[in-house]
């Protein structure tokens, strides 16, 4: 027998990283540095909205959770569980890039140890999202990539963004209070110990090859917080812009 | 007196229901149909899956399915979202990659195992069947379809994306 808290904080954790980083990616649209990078940011943002939404429906429908459009909209910041990573606003190209990089390899590693979980809907999520991901880190490597060698300052600018950043992405794998060894001992999932480290194995060679130096991190501390309701200034802000037409009406339907 | 209705009249009804975006398409040409029960004299129950996970125009395509089988063969059908089948672009038919090659949008090649998206790296021009292209981006116009550029004839064209 799953343990259904242990679960619904799983799957609102995960999905509020998704609807939130979504929605920042939105914000690139119509302001991309080129037009494919503004059709890349805008489709990045539709693809994880739209797995924000399968999520909140397993909630829906396995879980007696609430319909999707009301339990995104109109839920106070406090009962929000994204990280902090996903929260800040979009700053300059070379910080929203770095955490596109780190936040989809994240993404990636978490989606694919669920091919394995013992909660079915997860099974059957992540082979669906397994083939969309890869797009999504197929972009955001190319273009580390492409910056880091392009001239000194775009390499600067991808080292410095990373350098500050990384606490943040650590924050990612904030551990569940007092779910995560009952999420482990169930199978559901590996737990964020173990996707912390696969994530950095999955991370590591690429920076190589663009010449970037991943930061000592046992010398970072992981900007945790997020995971318990306890958020950045930056996301009650965005919250109210983003629910503000369901707001306007919350019985209608859209 | 209701119609007598063969499972293959309905499929048959599907082959006029065509993808919004690349009307050239049918939903049994993407492979968007997963299975077609005659539940009763006058009605039937029809599963499909959407191609990407966040695809824009399923509800669109789910209520056209419905309207264009009924009005088709007068009888009441029930659409679902199929949970256990995910769509890949194998999927697709080779006929329905002939099509789309016409309409000016490179087809997915193959995937075979694990899909590597390098395979993308060298797509054939639908244009002039170049194969002097480059990838400018695995994001195009809508989810399903990426964005080169042929060295031979100067164009940028589109491809539906290889998805496993």
């Amino acid at each position: 027998m799953i343990n259904n808290a242990a679960l619904t904080d799983l799957i609102v954790k995960m999905a509020d990283d998704e609807l939130i980083q979504g929605h920042r990616n939105s914000e690139w649209t119509g302001l991309g540095p080129v037009m494919e990078e503004d059709i890349a940011f805008s489709s990045m943002a539709q693809d994880k909205i739209g797995h924000a939404w399968a999520l909140y429906r397993i909630l829906h429908e396995n879980l007696e959770g609430e319909d999707p459009d009301r339990f995104a909209f109109v839920r106070p910041e406090s009962a929000f569980k994204c990280s902090h990573l996903v929260e800040l606003p979009n700053g300059a190209y070379d910080f929203s890039l770095i955490r596109h990089f780190l936040f989809d390899h994240a993404e990636t590693v978490r989606y694919e140890s669920l091919r394995d979980s013992s909660f079915e809907p997860f099974q059957q999520l992540s082979k669906k999202l397994k083939g969309e991901l890869k797009y999504h880190t197929l972009h955001a490597n190319a273009f580390i990539m492409q910056l880091s060698r392009a001239n000194e300052e775009s390499y600067a600018r991808m080292q410095t963004a990373l350098n500050e950043t990384i606490a943040l992405a650590a924050g990612i794998f904030e551990p569940a209070a007092i779910y995560e060894d009952i999420l482990i001992d169930e199978k559901i999932y590996p737990g964020e110990k173990e996707l912390y480290h696969r994530w950095l194995d999955r991370i590591y060679p690429i920076l190589v090859k663009a010449s970037l130096n991943l930061p000592d991190m046992d010398s970072i501390t992981p900007e945790f917080g997020g995971r318990k309701g306890f958020h950045t200034t930056h996301l009650g802000p965005l919250l109210k812009e983003m629910g503000e037409v369901f707001n306007l009406d919350t019985e209608a339907s859209w | 007196m209701s119609p007598v209705i063969s499972q293959e009249d309905i499929y048959r009804a599907l082959e006029q229901v065509m993808d919004p975006e690349i009307p050239v398409l049918s939903v049994i040409d993407l492979g968007m149909i997963t299975d077609v029960e005659v539940t009763g004299p006058g009605s039937a129950h029809i599963k499909m899956v959407p191609t990407f996970a966040a695809c824009p125009a399923i509800s669109y395509i789910k209520d056209n399915i419905r309207t264009v089988v009924e009005n088709t063969l007068g009888i009441a059908v029930t659409v679902e979202i199929d949970k256990q089948v995910h769509w890949e672009s194998n999927r697709m038919t080779a006929a329905a990659k002939e099509k789309l090659k016409n309409f000016g949008i490179a087809p997915p090649q193959a995937v075979e195992g694990e899909m590597q998206p390098e395979i993308m790296l060298n797509t054939p021009c639908p244009h002039c069947g170049s194969e002097h292209t480059y990838l400018r981006s695995p994001f195009g116009s809508t989810l399903c379809r990426a964005i080169h550029y042929c060295k031979s004839c100067g164009q940028v064209f589109e491809q539906f994306k290889p998805l496993e």
